[in-house]
């Protein structure tokens, strides 16, 4: 099939894949962060089988990424060798995990993010991208599962518990804007049924999360100032450190393999 | 209940029509978190078809000193035994 795609597309394909991929390479990331850190045993377990759902993915995408590019590189050089303005996640996976509360907001913007995405992305004309979204589908229930009950808990839990979690919403709500917004590479596929058209998707996402930021007695912020770029290369600080960590090993042993 | 919560023991059923058998206990805030924890640490690999938990002090167990009056009597009356018969071709699961 990419063989005898029109240059454009390809390019388009390229990148848009890419950015799928990175999302969740770099959200995996930061959950495997919690290794050994979370709360309780139990926590630490799911933190870590979610991060490690979510690698699953950013592999899947990021080799077919590599396939449609047809350049002899691999899902690790993707991951391993780009510098930070090459990477497309959206800037809202690449914040730090700061405390339980901003983890979880995080994970619950992204799952319900993903749970809407991936039904559309499943359509897609496109079927080696659109099989990668059907076979997650399941998982991101449970991962919405997972978020969306620790939200309920921490809402409407203790007042400290409240006030991180409104801190959290608060802070990261900038973040969410770009998550839904289109550049000239998306048009390209959503013209060719290869992706789907995100606008009309953003009033079912800010429905879903105001329904559960009531009934956890917390408040939706004002859509101010939104952030955005990262599909162009363009990050927050958070990034670059995390890229660091991420890759040194990669980079210090080339072709290591263990 | 202290900091990490309500202790859970957790069940879990390995295909359908088989009992629930006892896998271990987990720490959670109430039922639904209990669950979740449960699928996490006793069938993140596909373990269970179905997960039960219930509360660790709701469980009444008898205790070692029991031993005896509960238990041993049992042992020394043959006629407790159904070996008397002999099982029928055929017969599985006993």
């Amino acid at each position: 099939m990419t063989n005898i795609l029109d240059k454009n597309i390809q390019n388009a394909l390229f990148n848009y894949i890419l950015g799928l991929g990175d999302d969740r390479l770099i959200l995996g990331h930061r959950l495997s962060e919690w290794c050994g850190h979370a709360h309780i045993l139990e926590e630490d377990i799911a933190l870590g089988n979610i991060g490690l759902d979510l690698i699953g993915q950013a592999s899947a995408y990021l080799s077919l990424a590599a396939e449609v590019e047809n350049k002899n590189r691999t899902e690790d050089d993707l991951a391993y060798f780009r510098n930070e303005y090459e990477f497309k996640n959206f800037q809202l996976v690449e914040q730090p995990n700061i405390d339980f509360a901003y983890t979880i907001v995080r994970q619950f913007f992204f799952d319900v993010y993903e749970g809407i995405f991936l039904e559309e992305l499943a359509k897609s004309k496109f079927e080696q991208m659109a099989g990668i979204a059907k076979k997650s589908i399941k998982e991101n229930i449970y991962h919405t599962r997972h978020s969306r009950n620790w939200i309920l808990r921490l809402g409407d839990g203790t007042e400290e518990s409240h006030v991180k979690t409104q801190t959290a919403i608060n802070d990261l709500w900038k973040f969410t804007g770009e998550i839904f917004s289109e550049n000239e590479n998306d048009n390209i596929l959503i013209n060719e049924n290869f992706a789907p058209d995100l606008k009309p998707l953003k009033s079912k996402w800010n429905e879903i999360i105001k329904s559960v930021l009531n009934e956890a007695t917390l408040e939706m912020p004002e859509n101010i100032g939104f952030s955005s770029g990262s599909r162009s290369g363009i990050h927050t600080e958070h990034l670059g450190h995390l890229l660091a960590e991420m890759q040194i090993v990669a980079r210090s042993f080339p072709g290591a393999k263990w | 209940m202290n900091d990490e919560g309500r202790l859970w023991e957790v069940f879990t059923q390995s295909k359908q029509g088989a009992p629930h058998e006892h896998a271990g206990n987990v720490h959670a805030a109430d039922a639904e978190m209990a669950l979740q924890n449960a699928r996490d640490v006793y069938s993140r690999r596909g373990e269970a078809v179905s997960i039960w938990v219930v509360p660790s002090d709701q469980i009444f167990a008898t205790s070692p000193s029991d031993e005896g009056p509960f238990f041993d009597p049992s042992n020394n009356k043959a006629y407790r035994h159904p070996q008397f018969y002999s099982v029928p071709k055929g017969v599985r699961g006993i």
